[in-house]
């Protein structure tokens, strides 16, 4: 408290420390000490005050009003399962807010700025750095503290313990082991077998090859998804997309791993997982929107743009008797991103 | 004594008895803080965080942290009998039927991002001016930890609402988890408790939102806000200003009126703008199902750099060795890039002090201009993170302007590595120059735009001569010179690996400069142009050209 | 930046490219069309005067037939100035999509064709030549009344509707139906004041790089479904206010910066400055 100075105070001592040696030129300039104090309007006309202060008192009957709109925007706008009461509800209360919060903390700082001492006071500083003797008295003390614990005359002891504080955080990993079952071969397996019928996404239903047009596209689960345990995780690793393009298109492998033009690839992004599902029926390019990988569905959805690395992996499709889709087998490759045991 | 005066007196010495008041009132009252605008960034994020935490806590009465799946009945016809998680439901309820909960979560969405915002506005004011430097090392690496924090904050926080768009940003942290090298499938099963995305995650990322990391930060922040008050307040270099000294105003009762206040400011904004602006209305976007996805999947702004050096990394950055695969695609844009911001960041105050040699405590700040290498490193990563958040918004970019996304992807994948170079150089020069103006402005004081003609018929402008008071803050500073051998000799051996990194590192830093004006060239300047137009009294004139005692160590244009 | 994106968008629309681009684009899709156009369910059933037929076909010869060839059976690439595909059995709903909203005739090259808000042609002359069309080849027709009536549309119809819509056309279209960016500088359009017509009528045509969600994908309900979404989304003022466009959070993060960064500095400096 004590070393804190009203600047004009400080101006005088201060400017006889800073003051040039007569005569020779200094190699820097000395600091000017601070300049003298600029009164405001408010210090030296009392109207001015007053009329600052008649602004404070405005201001915070502009909070008082906000606060009490506040409740009466939350009492008196009800519910009733409108939108249009929501949207109300909320600009009301959150316009108040404004009123009560803003115009309470501008009035503050304005009463801080106007009315308040606006001469500058100064503090001073200490080095963070103790004395020589300061630092010295410390490291006889750590020294003397360090001997009577004995800690360089029994080795034994002080191995031991590093030891010992080396291990003892080591079991708290240990208590995380049963937040997760171990991944084992679960990332490379998806829901799919042979067998498995192809239905719409979202709406259900098995679909008839012939239903599949030229140049559209379905979003496909496996028959069975909703009764799975985990329908989201199974959902995350066995989206499927179906697209018919012209057979004179595709590869030998994709041709016989579809059905007349029809084939099913994941739609799971080899990128980072997100479900690959633009496509584009005139250049049969498919799109990520999570980081814009393309895979080019006429080269066996290799990447021909973007981050991704490796093709969305494709699933043998054929028909059954009455004409539906169904799987030939499972993926022959984990879906999805990458892992590190992947391979 | 009136009765204020009583209750007053009463109140405060059961304070003093019980807890020793007056010492506190006695040691911060009256400490001093200086003003000036950029002060107050690091209030922004403070109050926005408390913000954080009173919104917060209201959402908490009313969010439900399950995923267990439950059938929509609430009054959004467009999602009637969906299934859809109690997560979610509950975050449909706190916006349709608890009234205010979709102003307060709004409040608490806008309240996040400003407060991220905040921090990184709050953390460039103090790089520039160099209020890192000794003795706030600590104090700056504890800030990078938690903006990192926040940043993490923020995205357990858009995770939990499960909706369409927080879905998928956690399918995506899940396969950045995955490409960890040897590690990643593990982590990813403990966490998310099996397969992705599984049961768990939602109040294991719950508690990790609202009780583990908010401790921390709230920890870190009362550490950081102790070492502001143990190591005082910087100030900007003026009249009166020394390293010894702070000049401001006290505690009590400015800085209470006007930091106090200044809370309520920034959370009437921050209403201001929740009670007008929508902000990431999730019963658009649908329950979260990892087959659906929306066009312009971004993450919050936070993460979008790391979302754009996502897409910016070709995919043949990905290789399979030894039967194992390496997702470089995935792992260097995003884990080993914020190791390496942390890393770097963390080391850049001890980096300077290496080129500097310089271990005394610094106190009075920097103008941006006086430290050109500085100054230029810093706009240089500034462009590159800016770049990355270019990229991260490609593709809504492309969409907006009409333009192709894979032109913008190609080029931007060139300019981040090419405008922050470039920036580097040119922020470098922008600095050097400003320099030489100022030491023009000392010497030759500031320009009047008067024009005058000389008796011989030459017209100048008339220079204003500069007051003490004004010239001082233009030659303050202190320039560091590259470092010679002998400077070493009390820091350890010079032909050391670390003396010749530590010599490079100095050239690199302080070879190009602008020294400032010394009392002995201002003296020459003014006997130079007084024999040069004896006739002019009261005011300089001076010819607009290159005086020649400026020392830089290139050849210098003003 | 700007420079560079000019030069982007300059190089992008290299005229020859894009021509050449297009013209196999839309020669693809309509051979395509010609061999595997539904012949079944959406095969026209509205039975057009013969008179409207020969109106229809005039106004193709003069406004359609240099792109698209004198049978609309697609043209040839003569002096690279534009090559349409065979318009045979694309079916009234493609002539009612693609002149009803602008896109044809294709007024300049571009990524794809644009929609153009002043329609040359009036809905008569559309239906005649639609007739023209439909009359080649069987097609898909324009929807009915019925299928676009949506006031029937029941809460589970529309909840269905806004499903198929997230999995069906959100990742292209965006959530909120603001359209997005595709590859080399297609997009998705904007579903923004466009009539339900026109987007029943893109779902069974597939228009452009649009996949085709023929009824077999796409119960007839369920389109009806996702147009009453669609319409009802556009109506509804969004409860938490001023909507920043439905863009996701690449918005709302910069408003963040301009608008909540920006004001609490302008309140900065006032707090710092001093008082006169």
């Amino acid at each position: 408290m004590s070393e804190i100075e009203r600047a004009g105070e400080a101006h005088g001592t201060g400017s006889t420390a800073l003051a040039k040696p007569a005569g020779a030129v200094p190699e820097r300039f000395e600091n000017p000490g601070l300049p003298p104090h600029k009164h405001r309007l408010g210090d030296v006309d009392p109207q001015a005050a007053k009329r600052a202060e008649r602004q404070v008192a405005i201001l915070l009957i502009l909070s008082i009003l906000g606060s009490i709109g506040i409740i009466v925007s939350i009492i008196g706008i009800k519910y009733d399962g409108s939108f249009d009461r929501i949207s109300a509800s909320t600009k009301a209360i959150g316009l108040c807010m404004f009123l009560s919060l803003f115009a309470l903390g501008v009035g503050a700082v304005h009463w801080a700025k106007t009315l308040m001492p606006d001469d500058e006071r100064i503090d001073y500083r200490h080095r963070q750095r103790g004395t020589t003797a300061e630092r010295e008295e410390a490291v006889a003390i750590l020294k003397e503290g360090a001997a009577e614990a004995g800690l360089g005359r029994r080795p034994l002891i002080r191995n031991t313990l590093i030891g010992a504080l080396a291990l003892f955080p080591l079991p708290a990993v240990f208590f995380f082991r049963d937040t997760g079952p171990l991944p084992g071969n679960d990332l490379s397996t998806t829901m799919w077998r042979e067998g498995t019928y192809l239905i719409k996404d979202p709406e259900g239903g098995r679909i008839r090859a012939a239903d599949v047009q030229l140049g559209s596209v379905v979003h496909v689960m496996p028959e069975g998804i909703e009764e799975a345990e985990h329908v989201l995780n199974e959902k995350a690793e066995a989206a499927v997309l179906i697209m018919r393009l012209d057979e004179s298109q595709l590869t030998e492998k994709q041709a016989e791993w579809g059905v007349d033009g029809t084939v099913a690839y994941s739609k799971i992004c080899t990128h980072m997982g997100c479900p690959v599902a633009l496509y584009e029926q005139q250049t049969h390019h498919l799109l990520c929107p999570c980081h814009q990988s393309t895979f080019d569905l006429t080269q066996d959805c290799k990447v021909i743009f973007g981050p991704a690395k490796r093709a969305l992996p494709q699933l043998p499709i054929r028909v059954d008797d009455e004409g539906y889709l169904v799987a030939s087998s499972g993926f022959h490759e984990a879906v999805g991103p990458s892992f590190w045991e992947r391979g | 004594m009136s009765t204020i005066d009583k209750v007053a007196g009463g109140v405060g010495n059961f304070a003093d008895d019980t807890v020793g008041a007056s010492k506190v009132v006695n040691g911060f009252a009256r400490k001093i803080f200086p003003d000036h605008w950029s002060f107050m960034l690091g209030e922004i994020t403070l109050y926005s965080f408390v913000i954080l935490l009173l919104t917060g806590t209201f959402l908490t009465f009313f969010y439900e942290p399950s995923a267990a799946e439950t059938t929509y009945t609430g009054m959004y016809a467009p999602l009637a009998g969906q299934h859809v998680s109690e997560a979610y439901a509950s975050s449909l309820r706190i916006s349709f039927d608890v009234r205010g909960g979709l102003l307060i979560r709004q409040v608490h969405h806008w309240a996040a991002l400003i407060f991220v915002a905040a921090t990184i506005v709050h953390m460039i004011r103090v790089f520039f001016t160099g209020a890192f430097r000794k003795p706030r090392e600590i104090n700056w690496v504890i800030g990078l930890v938690l903006a990192l924090l926040a940043v993490f904050e923020g995205f357990t926080g858009y995770s939990l609402p499960d909706d369409l768009l927080s879905g998928t940003g956690i399918r995506i942290a899940q396969a950045i988890i995955l490409a960890v090298p040897v590690v990643g499938s593990y982590i990813s099963y403990f966490l998310f408790g099996g397969a992705f995305p599984g049961e768990d995650f939602i109040p294991r990322f719950f508690t990790i939102h609202i009780l583990l990391l908010p401790a921390v930060m709230l920890g870190l922040i009362v550490v950081h806000l102790a070492l502001v008050v143990i190591h005082k307040h910087t100030q900007y270099p003026g009249p009166g200003r020394t390293e010894d000294n702070v000049v401001g105003f006290p505690l009590f009762p400015v800085y209470m009126a006007k930091a106090g206040g200044f809370f309520f400011i920034v959370f009437g904004v921050i209403a201001l703008i929740a009670g007008l602006f929508s902000i990431n209305p999730i019963w658009a976007y649908g329950a979260y199902d990892p087959s659906p996805v929306t066009a312009g999947s971004q993450p919050d702004w936070y993460m979008g750099w790391l979302d754009g050096a996502v897409r910016l990394t070709p995919g043949w950055f990905e290789f399979t060795l030894f039967g194992f695969t390496f997702s470089m695609n995935i792992f260097i844009p995003t884990t080993a890039l914020i190791l390496f911001v942390v890393v770097a960041g963390s080391l850049y105050p001890w980096i300077e002090q290496a080129a500097t040699g310089d271990r005394r405590e610094h106190h009075l700040l920097d103008r941006p201009r006086n430290a050109p290498t500085r100054t230029g490193l810093g706009v240089m990563a500034l462009t590159f993170y800016v770049l990355l958040f270019i990229s991260g918004g490609n593709d809504i970019i492309a969409h907006m302007m009409g333009l192709s996304i894979n032109d913008i992807t190609r080029s931007l994948r060139v300019a981040v590595f090419v405008l922050p170079a470039l920036a580097f150089v040119i922020t470098k020069r922008i600095c050097l120059g400003l320099q030489r103006k100022d030491r023009e402005k000392a010497l030759h004081g500031r320009e009047t735009g008067r024009i005058v003609r000389l008796p011989h018929g030459e017209f100048i402008e008339v220079h204003a001569p500069l007051t003490d008071t004004e010239r001082w803050v233009l030659v303050q500073h202190d320039v560091h010179r590259p470092m010679e051998i002998e400077d070493r000799v009390d820091a350890g051996n010079p032909d050391s690996l670390y003396g010749k990194v530590q010599r490079r590192l100095s050239k690199f830093f302080f070879e190009d400069r602008v020294e400032p004006v010394t009392p002995a060239e201002l003296a020459e300047a003014h006997h130079e142009h007084h024999t040069e137009i004896g006739s002019q009294e009261h005011a300089s004139i001076e010819e607009q050209q290159q005086s020649p005692s400026i020392s830089t160590a290139q050849t210098s244009r003003g | 930046m700007t420079r560079t994106l000019t030069a982007l968008s300059a190089r992008r629309r290299h005229p020859l490219a894009v021509v050449v681009l297009i013209a196999l684009a839309l020669l693809l899709v309509g051979g395509l069309y010609a061999a595997l156009a539904p012949r079944s369910a959406e095969a026209s059933t509205t039975t057009a005067s013969a008179d409207d037929i020969e109106a229809g076909k005039k106004l193709f010869l003069a406004n359609c037939a240099t792109c698209h060839g004198l049978d609309a059976q697609g043209g040839n690439v003569v002096d690279g100035s534009g090559a349409g595909p065979s318009l045979i059995g694309v079916g009234a709903a493609s002539v009612d999509f693609q002149v009803g909203t602008g896109r044809m005739p294709l007024a300049q090259s571009a990524a794809q064709a644009p929609e153009v808000s002043k329609i040359r042609f009036s809905q008569q002359q559309i239906d005649q030549m639609g007739a023209y069309i439909a009359s080649l080849a069987p097609g898909p027709a324009v929807p009915t009344d019925e299928e676009l009536d949506v006031s029937g549309v029941s809460d589970e119809q529309l909840a269905r509707g806004a499903s198929i819509f997230r999995t069906n056309c959100a990742m292209c279209h965006n959530f909120a139906g603001k359209g997005g960016a595709l590859t080399a500088g297609k997009y998705a359009p904007d579903l923004t004041g466009v009539s339900g017509k026109h987007i029943y009528e893109a779902m069974v045509t597939g228009p452009q790089s649009m996949p085709v969600f023929n009824n077999n994908t796409i119960s007839p309900e369920d389109k009806t479904a996702i147009i009453a979404w669609l319409t009802q989304e556009e109506k509804r003022p969004d409860p938490g206010g001023l909507t920043l466009g439905s863009v996701g959070p690449v918005s709302e993060g910069l408003f963040a910066w301009i608008a909540g960064i920006g004001l609490l500095i302008g309140c900065s400096v006032w707090l710092g400055m001093k008082s006169s």
